[in-house]
């Protein structure tokens, strides 16, 4: 029962939206940070995908957002805020497949669909709301201590 | 300081005058050796009077040492050059690249795990994948380079040949760069390398100019037809996806273009490739700081004399059965194993490496953020690592030396106004130290 909650470390990242020529910036300095701390590697590969479809889905469908990321010693978060179209249903945006990307976003390789299934596949725990016409929000947890591990 | 601006991963401080190297960050990558102005960083390559030491010598010259000279001397009037330089063999390693080309297609064949696979041929490359991306270390193809296992062939066969022990064969890699050298006395998988030395092209190249001379004159399309493509393609960036006609290749050289490539790998954005060549050097080992000629004008010579093979269908390759049949023996396959090397965190204990972190973004935003590297780093946020590491102090930022001027000065002038020393002279002394302030 160690005061180690204490312990916290957190930064935002401003991510703008329709900007591809920095877009992945955020989740490489991310990674980053994870490695000077001594996170786990296979949590950092965890934890660098889910923030790149993320900081991705920011770029290609909202105006802007910023990404909240808080690291304690029981568990990484990355909490993210957008404004934006929102998502309509999101059920159906959870679904493998589903993608309401444009054909040129298609072209470039982005809106396989894979976007949010993804986040939640690679993450111990996933949220997700969305008001359409305002923005969505997600939050994104990953387990650090050993026992809290799915 | 320019040493400490080109290196890819941060890693030389330049304090009381001198640079240093932090080997853990160190990725042997030579940028440093190309860039330094006073020649202080020297790559270590052998002095020719290493081959006294042995009692046979063989030359093992990259392929890059023939783009010196591309279609006007080719590699067969090369090595008759290199031999009467003192050594008492001098063998094609083009042909072992050949094999090894072919290797590399039966791996890309039967591999199933993550791709893309990434070339081994390129030791900083090797090194890089190492310290900066650990994950993808799996992913680099466990075969071993030309260079080794030519080798381990020529001393397994020379031995034989001349009766000698195998550690009296002594093999010399005519090395385009630094990095092949430090590759040789500190393999990238900790075993023993088979070479035992290296030498630079850019030494040999005078004496050879010279040896070519009075090498007698073969018949050209005969030299000719004695190239292996598939070897001259390890010269130059792209070369071994080409000469192989492998699709779904990448080929990326320069160490900015590497990290942002394999920055897509680790993010799973990089699709449908299969297989990544990734050169330190610009344009690949053509580009090597220890050769001679033009890169621009090295490659161009390389791919002229692929084309004109290419043109007129000369392969004179090793024979593919052969190779797969050596395959399935394992005998391409490196001893040991490639361990990731990542970097030490900030801390071992989880909960002080996060609050270190936290203190180094706070004193990150203290500081100027214009990277001017008089601190000795290289940028403001490895320096306020290196203070949060203990390996730098706060006031070594010449942004932070008003601030300790001003301390001090208030510490002056708190002295001399003490009663007990100067009572006499007390409003002078307070004009002084006013006046102090207003200079400032």
């Amino acid at each position: 029962m160690m005061m180690s909650s204490e312990v916290e470390f957190s930064q935002k990242f401003e991510i703008t939206g329709g900007d591809f020529s920095s877009a992945g910036r955020t989740s490489t300095s991310i990674k980053e940070i994870l490695k000077e701390i001594g996170i786990d590697s296979s949590i950092i590969i965890r934890a660098s995908i889910a923030s790149y479809e993320a900081e991705m889905n920011v770029v290609m469908y909202a105006k802007r957002g910023v990404l909240t990321l808080n690291i304690t010693p029981e568990k990484l978060r990355f909490k993210l805020e957008d404004e934006g179209s929102g998502i309509e249903n999101i059920e159906m945006a959870m679904q493998e497949g589903f993608s309401t990307a444009t054909d040129e976003m298609r072209e470039m390789g982005f809106g396989a669909g894979m976007g949010l299934p993804n986040i939640k596949k690679n993450a111990d725990k996933f949220e997700i709301s969305s008001t359409p016409g305002k923005g969505t929000s997600l939050d994104i947890i990953f387990c650090l201590d050993k026992t809290g591990k799915k | 300081m320019k040493c400490m601006r080109v290196c890819p991963t941060q890693a030389i401080r330049v304090r009381g005058g001198k640079a240093r190297i932090i080997e853990e960050k160190c990725i042997d990558c030579g940028e440093c050796i190309t860039a330094c102005p006073h020649g202080a960083i020297v790559p270590l390559t052998d002095p020719f009077g290493e081959l006294s030491k042995f009692r046979h010598t063989v030359a093992i010259p990259s392929p890059a040492m023939y783009a010196q000279f591309g279609r006007e001397i080719l590699p067969e009037k090369i090595l008759s050059g290199i031999k009467k330089l003192g050594f008492d063999d001098a063998f094609d390693l083009a042909l072992t690249c050949g094999e090894v080309s072919f290797a590399i297609q039966e791996y890309l064949r039967e591999y199933k795990g993550p791709k893309p696979l990434i070339s081994n041929a390129c030791p900083a490359v090797v090194r890089l994948v190492q310290v900066k991306y650990p994950e993808l270390i799996d992913q680099i193809i466990p075969i071993e380079p030309p260079r080794e296992l030519a080798a381990r062939e020529v001393k397994k066969k020379k031995s034989n040949q001349l009766k000698l022990k195998e550690k009296d064969i002594g093999t010399f890699y005519l090395t385009p760069c630094p990095v092949k050298m430090i590759s040789i006395k500190q393999p990238a998988e900790k075993g023993k390398s088979y070479l035992d030395g290296a030498i630079s092209i850019s030494d040999i190249y005078g004496p050879l100019l010279s040896a070519l001379d009075s090498t007698e004159k073969g018949s050209y399309r005969k030299a000719l037809e004695n190239i292996c493509i598939l070897g001259l393609g390890w010269a130059m960036d792209g070369g071994i996806c080409r000469t192989l006609r492998l699709k779904n290749c990448l080929a990326v050289s320069g160490l900015a273009d590497i990290l942002k490539v394999f920055d897509d790998i680790e993010r799973g954005t990089l699709r449908n490739i299969d297989f990544i060549e990734a050169y330190s050097c610009r344009q690949g080992c053509v580009g090597g700081s220890l050769t001679v000629e033009n890169v621009y004008i090295s490659y161009n010579k390389i791919l002229k004399l692929i084309e004109t093979l290419e043109y007129e269908q000369i392969k004179a390759c090793p024979d593919i059965r052969e190779v797969r049949k050596l395959y399935n023996q394992k005998y391409f396959f490196i001893k040991g194993k490639f361990e990731p090397r990542p970097l030490t965190p900030l801390d071992s204990d989880l909960a002080k490496a996060i609050k270190k972190r936290k203190e180094k973004e706070e004193i990150y935003e203290s500081l100027p953020k214009i990277d001017c590297g008089a601190c000795g780093a290289p940028t403001c946020i490895t320096f306020a690592e290196d203070v949060v590491r203990g390996e730098a102090e706060l006031a070594d930022c010449i942004f932070n030396l008003p601030q300790k001027f001003k301390e001090l000065s208030q510490e002056f002038s708190e002295l001399i106004n003490r009663p007990d020393l100067l009572s006499q002279s007390k409003s002078d002394s307070k004009k002084t130290s006013k006046k102090g302030k207003a200079i400032k």
